[in-house]
């Protein structure tokens, strides 16, 4: 592992080095595929242009922690890999055998190593210590940054300032990569997953977890974590609450907790209860991080918090893909696995088979842009916010470009924008969050799986695939729940010369929103 | 959901030991996201005599199974001698429940040394359960 590491630091030294004395482009680093996280997305989408036949020295995995596996380090929990190896492994375990597979290819990977920014060219920046700021120019680029968790400040928690709140990933580094408790008596906001591992993990490492607070009246988390985290060690998890204030100079001492009405949910004056803890834990979902993705001008899905993709994980900008949660957060790693080797996959039949016929024209970019966002709005308002995001981000695409001083206009082209028509555009009907791609090409001949989550809980449901407003398919589910993502196929014989596809919920019963 | 909590706590009230000797716990299924409520009967030698609220076979065997032994995979921590990092583990099977707390104390005061790979047993037959602690990860 570290033979590899070395030698992709000397070539790196060595180039420098060479071109130290000569400014700009000389300075730039070839490299075929570039991947921008080496966790389980980052890992999968190097194994998966590997496979596909892109030589591994042409691979470039850039990672910015001291090690790959990304935030499966932390998971020592077991129960990842059922679907993709058949078995319940620990988060580390699983991790390890994609760190086993891409070394043993001999894939080149960088530690330590922060990516500074991102441009619609494919040109990577990045920094680490050994070697400055590296510039690298990519064939193509895989976006596998993951997510982070929703903050105090996001969730709107006023009042003192004091130690002992964190979200529950930070509690879980904590413990699990460093032996430290974050506390001793403890409270969760939140019954997200993490939030329901580490109630456990707490309690085996000898604290009180109090309760586990919910802010809505079902869990965002697994049933059965919610049986064997919470249930097995008498945790109580209490719906219809939110934490209204926060007490502490130094270090926090209690948290005012309130009813949250479950109509308006808001919370109710009057209800206010002081519970005594020195730590507040937050579990309350976690967002795709994006923040290269935007300041590169790449178009966002505001549903998903990622950035809007085709059927083969292709973004707005031609040869950049994302994959995995920095597209859009997913319940079991298995499928962020199985769309990391997908996307590099992809990546590498873009690297390999682009014929300039397939590069998107160039010169009707702008207003094919505001044409294919627009389209959209008519179906509804999530397929409006799809839309939304890519007008918005269009507009900053122009702004990047013209910041840039000009980089070639072909490279900004959106792809999505290129033909107006040459897109199936996807969206959410009723009950049906952001689905996952939001465009499919009208060319392709593959099926897709379109993946999405649900917005309430759902029993003897079934699915219904509209495809231009006629009925394709109808599956039947016996249940769906936030929770747990959600997938249809859609067959390439059911959409030919279709303009949009629409997922819905058909109800027989609701049990509640 | 709430729906089915109504229907856990009414059942709660009625749940204990009958005159009869026999025992009715409640579970919450974890085998699909319905989370069914199982109501288990056990008789006085802790056998099952019914079990109800299912609504599919991998439910009812669920019920059985955790109402008379149910068992868990154990993950934990131990030190590793010299090292910050803590050493993650479990157990190489799952272990009866109620064996979770030793198991637990009998892995806290351990320290073990490095290199560790993935599977080298750091405690055999913990608490005498027949099952072995085993690493989950590689430490050099």
């Amino acid at each position: 592992m570290s033979d590899v590491r070395e030698d992709v630091i000397d070539a790196a030294i060595a180039s420098r080095k060479g071109t130290a004395s000569s400014a700009g482009e000389a300075d730039v680093r070839e490299v075929g595929i570039c991947i921008i996280g080496g966790g389980a997305a980052g890992l999968a989408a190097a194994l998966g242009a590997y496979e596909a036949g892109v030589p591994a020295a042409d691979i470039l995995i850039v990672e910015r922690e001291t090690a790959l596996g990304g935030i499966l380090k932390q998971c020592i929990h077991n129960g990842f890999g059922l679907h993709r190896f058949d078995e319940e492994l620990t988060g580390p375990e699983y991790a390890q055998r994609d760190i086993d597979a891409v070394t043993a290819a001999g894939i080149p990977f960088l530690l330590d190593t922060t990516v500074l920014s991102l441009s619609q060219d494919r040109t990577v920046v990045c920094v680490n210590a050994a070697e400055g700021v590296i510039r690298i120019r990519a064939g193509a680029v895989v976006l596998a940054m993951g997510s982070r968790e929703r903050t105090r400040g996001m969730l709107g928690i006023a009042g003192d300032r004091p130690s002992g709140i964190y979200t529950a990933g930070t509690a879980q580094a904590f413990v699990n990569l460093r032996g430290e408790i974050p506390g001793k008596r403890i409270v969760m906001l939140g019954s997200g997953d993490i939030g329901l591992i580490m109630a456990r993990r707490l309690t085996y490492e000898g604290c009180e977890v109090v309760c586990v607070l919910n802010r809505s009246s079902f869990s965002g988390g697994l049933k059965r974590n919610i049986v064997q985290c919470l249930d097995d060690y008498d945790i109580p998890l209490i719906f219809n609450r939110t934490i209204t204030a926060v007490h502490g100079d130094a270090r926090l001492t209690g948290v005012t907790v309130s009813h949250v009405d479950p109509a308006t949910k808001k919370p109710i004056p009057g209800t206010e209860e002081l519970i005594a803890c020195d730590t507040l834990l937050l579990s309350a979902g976690l967002m795709p991080e994006n923040e290269l993705t935007r300041a590169a001008g790449i178009a966002l899905d505001r549903g998903t918090g990622g950035a809007v993709v085709d059927q083969t994980f292709q973004t707005s900008a031609p040869g950049i893909f994302s994959a995995g949660n920095v597209l859009h957060v997913h319940d079991l790693v298995d499928f962020v696995s199985e769309e990391g080797l997908a996307a590099g996959a992809c990546a590498a039949r873009f690297m390999g088979c682009t014929g300039a016929g397939e590069m998107p024209a160039a010169s009707q970019s702008e207003k094919s842009a505001v044409a294919a966002g627009g389209a959209p709005a008519a179906g509804g308002a999530p397929a409006a916010a799809v839309a939304g995001g890519t007008q918005a981000s269009a507009a900053v695409a122009d702004e990047a470009s013209a910041a840039a001083g000009g980089a070639p206009a072909a490279a900004v082209a959106p792809t999505f924008s290129a033909e107006p028509d040459a897109f199936i555009t996807v969206h959410g009907g009723s009950g049906v969050g952001a689905p996952v791609p939001q465009f499919i090409a009208r060319d392709s001949d593959d099926d897709v799986t379109i993946r999405f989550r649900v917005r309430g809980v759902f029993e003897d449901a079934r699915l219904r695939v509209l495809v231009d407003g006629h009925e394709v398919a109808r599956p039947k589910r016996r249940i769906m729940v936030p929770a747990e993502m959600e997938s249809v196929t859609l067959k390439a014989a059911d959409r030919i010369g279709a303009t949009t596809v629409e997922i819905a919920v058909e109800e027989k019963e609701a049990s509640h929103e | 959901m709430s729906e089915h909590e109504v229907r856990r706590d009414g059942a709660a009230e009625a749940a204990g030991s009958s005159p009869t000797g026999t025992v009715v716990k409640q579970l919450t299924c974890i085998r699909c996201p319905l989370g069914c409520q199982l109501d288990v009967t056990l008789d006085t030698q802790g056998q099952v005599i019914e079990i109800s609220g299912y609504t599919c076979g991998r439910g009812k065997k669920y019920g059985a199974e955790e109402a008379v032994c149910p068992m868990r995979t154990v993950t934990a921590l131990v030190n590793v001698t010299g090292r910050r990092m803590p050493l993650s583990v479990k157990t190489a099977a799952p272990i009866p429940k109620a064996r979770i707390g030793a198991c637990l104390d009998e892995l806290r005061g351990l320290n073990v040394e490095a290199p560790v790979a993935i599977g080298d047993v750091i405690r055999a037959d913990v608490c005498g359960t027949g099952v072995d602690v085993v690493a989950t990860k590689n430490v050099k």
